[in-house]
């Protein structure tokens, strides 16, 4: 079985779908929140994608995009230390509970 | 390491990858909040503000294909340019008043001729010239583009409206975290005597990708 990054080695017949999404506002925050911690030294593109690549395959092929993305961004800012888990996971549940 | 994931989604398979049209905004899901949750703890250690935050996302909002395309219509139109443009990219860009950032990772311009035909993907994830091109399409994302762009490019280009004739070379070329390919498409017929502008009308997102050639005069005038 090829890695999940590994389309190449994962042939499809499926048509390409061509249709465009509307990026909501939170996406655009996730590409600029990525982006920003970029200029800071904070966030590499390779580093990045060996996290989106370390998602497990179904939560990988389940996730949209930007979702990808934010999977990635939380085991960077994790193993770097910048937050921890139990800051996030508070704050994840506040920001929840306050809807 | 424990990798998050949504609890209890419930949606299984890749026929989930993109769905055009999809707002998630009605509700934040799983995600959205986590997402929330990382910038609020980002700005309250102050790492980042959310000026800053609001400020990349309109400079990532301003970037599109018309960037691309005003490179492409200057190559077409000054062949010193396009040498330049060829052999040393950066080079050539801060000639048109382009300074790219630090963080931008390298770029290569390829050139497509009635000979050879380039297509660019990113097999991995979605690498692209997005200083110059702006977000990738969602189709340049999906897992079927990337698959199918290295196993049937010709048949992937032709699904998107282009036949190549037999006798024209296709290389496919895939994008890394390192390095990202913009395509020179080949100057339509007809075009002699445009002015730069009218040029870079005739230069489409699609056409930099290398999945069309750039627009006629007379499909530009059609619409």
């Amino acid at each position: 079985m090829p890695q999940v990054h590994d389309r190449g080695g994962w042939p499809t017949d499926e048509p390409i779908n061509q249709e465009e999404h509307i990026l909501s506002d939170w996406e655009r925050r996730v590409d600029a929140m990525h982006n920003v911690l970029s200029e800071k030294g904070l966030r590499r593109t390779d580093e990045m994608r060996r996290a989106i690549e370390s998602l497990d395959p179904a939560t990988y092929e389940a996730c949209s995009y930007y979702e990808r993305w934010t999977a990635a961004l939380e085991i960077l800012l994790l193993e770097k230390g910048v937050i921890s888990r139990e800051e996030l996971d508070g704050k994840f549940e506040e920001i929840r509970d306050r809807g | 390491m424990t990798i998050p994931h949504a609890p209890g989604n419930g949606h299984g398979g890749h026929d989930h990858e993109e769905h055009p049209g999809m707002a998630h905004d009605e509700e934040l899901g799983y995600y959205a909040v986590r997402a929330k949750a990382m910038e609020a703890l980002l700005v309250q250690k102050g790492i980042c503000s959310p000026d800053e935050i609001q400020g990349m996302v309109d400079r990532l909002e301003a970037r599109s294909p018309s960037d691309g395309a005003r490179v492409v219509a200057r190559a077409w139109a000054d062949p010193a340019f396009k040498s330049l443009l060829l052999s040393d990219p950066e080079a050539a860009l801060v000639q048109l008043g382009y300074s790219l950032p630090e963080t931008t990772p390298k770029l290569d311009v390829v050139e497509n001729t009635n000979e050879l035909h380039h297509l660019v993907v990113c097999t991995l994830c979605s690498c692209y010239p997005r200083a110059l091109l702006g977000r990738p399409p969602d189709w340049y994302k999906s897992l079927a583009y990337r698959s199918r762009a290295v196993v049937d490019p010709r048949g992937v280009i032709s699904e998107f409206g282009l036949d190549l004739a037999d006798d024209v070379e296709v290389r496919v070329l895939d994008s890394t975290a390192d390095l990202r390919y913009l395509v020179l498409p080949r100057r339509p017929e007809g075009t002699e005597g445009m002015s730069e502008e009218e040029l870079a009308g005739l230069v489409t997102r699609d056409s930099m990708i290398g999945v069309t050639d750039a627009r006629s005069p007379q499909a530009a005038h059609s619409g």
